[in-house]
């Protein structure tokens, strides 16, 4: 039988496990730290306070295996918030006697993480178990998964078989039971007697890696979707899409899940309008290009967007409504007297807004390091809680993608967003001539409950007049 | 009169068996559900003028048949005597009513109202009922089940109560002395047996080159012998292609312009679904060339608030179709996933002999060039075939070649809608033919028969 699908990606997961694995062993064994936990008593590592309401957050890597021997301030696991990924230390060093979590699973603030045994067994035979895994990592490169502890074969085949024609034969409960769990029978090879497909079978290619455990086991499922927090319209239900043809049904990350629950929040809450507008940037574009070399010698790349933050940050300044959040409860507008600027970076796990604070006191080349830097964090998957939060206008820049032009939708709390799309060398008419001009095309939608179209329509032409005279743009004017 | 507004979770259009069984199944999940029917009674066809009554009349026929035979084994009870009223009476009061009182005494356990009336959507979320008790009803789901009615003969039109229809043949006006059925189909046959037994001298004229068109023809082959002695004649590739009735007798024109006089005529070409008149082109639903209401694996049609179950939603038009149908919509509609999924729908001929068949006929196989393996075990080697005097039958199973799961399974000979169900089960199940060789049947009885035909396959 040939190694399944869900083999590979059990590598994957042994490998990220090996890598992690090399990241705790860095100065993980000491034998003076051993002996002081040989002392200790079993003690649980429950998930701290993530600070700023934060209540749960997604387990997304478990650094350590259990046995292993792990110091203070090790990295234990890699969770993801709302906002961030974040390494969390171990807060005492020991021997690690039970992993409590698995990647994918969402864990609550207080809820037990990892258990650390009293130390009882000698510090030799520890050490060695710590390096062990990795070894055996790299003689049994296929193990089967180990799920919840209980090592098991699995019965899935490599490729799913070819789709069937004509009544997949399984009895009619079993057909329901695969309704029930959607799982297109069409797809499941069939173990039983000339081919049948077996409850066994369909829960197989139902569970991925919990597969084969009895539905019972399966009930803590660590990477089970969650529905998405409910924002006052109930939606109608899905059609059964397996009658059309097969489906894979797979949980959403942590990140993904917040950022549907939060777009689902602003477009449902949020009277939301957009104006457009186009900034010549010909002159802007030529001053980036002259002084692209004089940044470089201190270490910055100049770019459009770092202008377009200064340009928005001036422009808030005049127009306060737009860098605020509504309280509908309080019946108030909460003016900030602060601009903190998010910008939207696209990474591989979604997208994600670091802030750049203070943007109007900052001066431009300042400004830029800053984005460089954070934008690099963000990608990397480094990036702080503090790095994520406290924005009150939000830019996306869409231009590097192409397109001509898209609706952003607000990030709540806040009341405004600004889209710039790649800016184009169009033909323009001026003084009875048509020249040639860069223009950059850019959408700003704003809260209607805050602002009407003529608001939008004066702060628009007052990051347009910004970007178009860099001069008064520098000067302050 | 104001309009009278019921609001409801299902509106049932259709008392028959896929409509009754639609509501109650919903009734059982929750849901209030009420049924349309112009009859203001559950049953249908099936139950007024189809299974029911025409099986109660084939009982009747088939004591006359086992008496007549009693003579081979020295028991004469002499020339029967038959009184048609309470004949009638019989199958109208002691079957039909008995039945229909059941099913309204669920109907009221379940808490299903049956309200009397032509319901007629006036768009996906609401229909009015006129007749007795008109109003209006908003639903949240609708379940159209109205059947299917018998076919007029095409070309041919003629109102003539000598002409009847399976409904009109059901309620035995009288036993004429010459019947001509049209249609070699399982009504006519059933209801030429029928008569025939009771005394008519039968014509049946079929227009295609056998009996039973579908089922295999060495199941048919027991049938056809046996109504060759029992009717008159049995003209095959044969149409009728005029019927005029002369105030006293009707003639019938046969294919190329020979003519015959008949008392009464008997039009069994088919069934049509009724989906006309109901206003569903205030919907979303689709309709197919033919009439019948499209719908998903689920009997949803294109319209989400609108369903359909039973004959109107297509062949083969079968009650215990509709009935499967019925409660898997009823299951959809309560959020379940459910689906009618079913590989097999049996179908039985209540003739005698008995024809039945269910999943893949060998003629099927055959046209669909797919290779087969076909075991069969003819009656006149079973013992308890022998004991009834019943060497005339024929088990056969159609077998997958490679894995040897049954595909199908066709019975002929008395009691054959009986065995079918194992065989159903055999097939739903994707059964071996191994599983039914291996299980153990009551000795000495008509079902040993899969047994023995499962058995030459393991040779």
């Amino acid at each position: 039988m040939p190694f399944s699908a869900r083999c590979e990606i059990n590598q994957v997961h042994d490998t990220r496990s090996g890598v992690c694995l090399a990241v705790s062993r860095q100065g993980a064994i000491r034998q003076s730290v051993l002996k002081a936990y040989n002392d200790a008593m079993s003690r649980s590592f429950t998930l701290p306070d993530l600070g700023e309401g934060l209540t749960e957050a997604e387990i997304r890597q478990v650094l350590v295996r259990e046995g292993d021997v792990v110091r203070e301030d090790a990295p234990l696991l890699e969770v993801e918030t709302d906002k961030a990924t974040v390494e969390i230390p171990s807060p005492f060093g020991g021997r690690v006697e039970k992993i409590h979590v698995q990647p994918g699973q969402t864990v609550k603030v207080g809820q037990v993480l990892v258990s650390f045994a009293d130390g009882a067994a000698p510090a030799g035979k520890q050490a060695a178990d710590t390096l062990d895994p990795i070894r055996k990592l790299a003689s049994e490169p296929t193990t089967a998964v180990t799920d919840g502890g209980r090592a098991r074969q699995t019965p899935a085949a490599a490729t799913p078989p070819p789709r069937r024609e004509g009544p997949v034969p399984a009895t009619p409960s079993t057909r329901r039971l695969a309704r029930e769990l959607g799982v297109d029978l069409r797809a499941v090879s069939g173990s039983g007697p000339g081919g049948r497909v077996t409850d066994d079978d369909v829960r197989a290619a139902s569970g991925g890696a919990a597969a084969a455990a009895p539905a019972e086991e399966r009930a803590p499922a660590p990477a089970a979707a969650k529905p998405l927090a409910r924002a006052g319209v109930e939606p109608p239900p899905l059609p059964r899409f397996e009658q059309w043809g097969p489906v894979e049904r797979q949980p959403l990350t942590h990140l993904r899940r917040t950022i549907a629950e939060r777009m689902t929040l602003s477009a449902t809450l949020i009277p939301h309008v957009t104006h457009f507008d186009r900034a010549d940037v010909t002159e802007l574009d030529a001053l980036i290009r002259r002084n692209l070399e004089a940044g470089q010698a201190r270490g910055v790349t100049l770019t459009l967007t770092s202008f377009i933050l200064k340009a928005v940050a001036e422009s808030l300044l005049e127009h306060p409504h737009f860098n605020a959040s509504l309280d509908p409860g309080a019946g108030e507008l909460i003016v900030k007297r602060y601009v903190h600027l998010g910008v939207a970076v696209a990474t591989e796990r979604g997208l994600i807004v670091p802030v750049i604070r203070d943007v109007d006191r900052k001066p431009l080349l300042e400004v830029q390091r800053e984005l460089g830097a954070l934008a690099a964090r963000v990608r990397e998957g480094k990036a702080t809680l503090d790095d994520l939060r406290g924005g009150t206008f939000t830019v996306t820049n869409i231009g590097a993608l192409g397109g001509t032009g898209a609706i952003p939708i607000i990030n709540y709390p806040e009341v405004a967003i600004l889209g710039v799309a790649r800016g184009r060398e169009e033909p323009v008419v001026r003084d009875g001539a048509i020249v040639p001009r860069l223009l950059l095309p850019l959408s700003l939608t704003f809260d209607h409950r805050v602002a009407d179209g003529a608001d939008g329509a004066r702060f628009a032409s007052a990051i347009v007049r910004r970007l178009e005279r860099p001069d008064h743009l520098l000067l302050g004017l | 009169m104001g309009d009278l507004v019921r609001e409801v979770d299902v509106a049932v259009v259709g008392g028959g068996p896929g409509g009754y069984s639609a509501a109650f199944r919903c009734a059982e999940l929750g849901l209030e559900a009420v049924v349309v029917d112009a009859d203001k009674r559950l049953g249908g066809a099936c139950l007024f003028e189809g299974c029911i009554p025409s099986k109660a009349l084939l009982h009747v026929a088939a004591v006359l048949g086992e008496a007549e035979r009693a003579k081979e084994f020295g028991v004469d009870f002499g020339e029967p005597r038959i009184s048609l009223d309470p004949l009638r009476k019989w199958k109208n009061e002691r079957v039909v009513g008995k039945l229909a009182r059941g099913l309204a005494s669920v109907a009221r356990g379940k808490s299903v109202e049956v309200i009397g009336g032509r319901a007629v959507f006036e768009d996906s979320r609401s229909l009015r009922v006129e007749g007795d008790e008109p109003q209006k009803i908003r639903f949240k789901h609708a379940v159209v089940a109205t059947g299917s009615t018998p076919s007029p003969l095409p070309g041919v039109e003629l109102r003539s109560e000598r002409v009847m229809d399976s409904t009109a043949a059901l309620e035995l006006p009288d036993v004429p002395a010459r019947l001509l059925v049209i249609g070699g189909g399982y009504i006519g046959l059933e209801l030429g047996q029928v008569y025939a037994a009771l005394g008519s001298e039968v014509t049946l004229v079929e227009m295609l080159d056998g009996l039973l068109p579908g089922a295999d023809r060495d199941l048919v082959q027991h049938l056809a012998r046996r109504c060759e002695r029992a009717f008159k004649s049995i003209r095959l590739s044969t149409r009728v292609t005029g019927l005029r009735d002369t105030g006293s007798v009707v003639e019938a024109r046969l294919g190329d312009g020979e003519t015959a006089t008949f008392d009464r005529v008997l039009v069994a070409v088919g069934r049509r679904p009724r989906s006309q008149g109901l206003g569903l082109e205030t919907t979303r639903a689709r309709l197919t060339d033919r009439g019948f209401v499209e719908i998903d694996e689920r009997g949803r049609t294109a319209d989400p608030h609108v369903w359909a179950v039973g004959d109107v939603t297509g062949e083969p038009m079968l009650a215990h179709r509709a009935m499967r149908q019925g409660k898997v919509a009823a299951e959809a509609i309560a959020g379940r996933p459910a689906a009618f999924d079913n590989v097999v729908v049996p179908a039985v001929v209540f003739t005698d002999p008995e024809v039945a068949w269910c999943g893949l006929t060998e003629h099927q196989a055959t046209a669909a060039g797919r290779a087969v393996k076909v075991a069969k075990f003819q009656w006149a080697a079973s013992g308890r075939a022998a004991t009834l005097g019943r060497s005339d039958g024929l088990t056969k199973l159609v077998v997958d070649p490679e894995t040897g799961r049954v595909l199908g399974v066709g019975i002929v000979g008395p009691s054959a809608g009986e065995l079918i169900a194992e065989g159903a089960l055999a097939v739903e199940t994707a059964m071996l033919a191994e599983d039914l060789a291996l299980t153990i049947h009551t000795h000495p009885t008509l079902s040993e028969t899969l047994m023995e035909a499962a058995e030459t396959l393991l040779r």
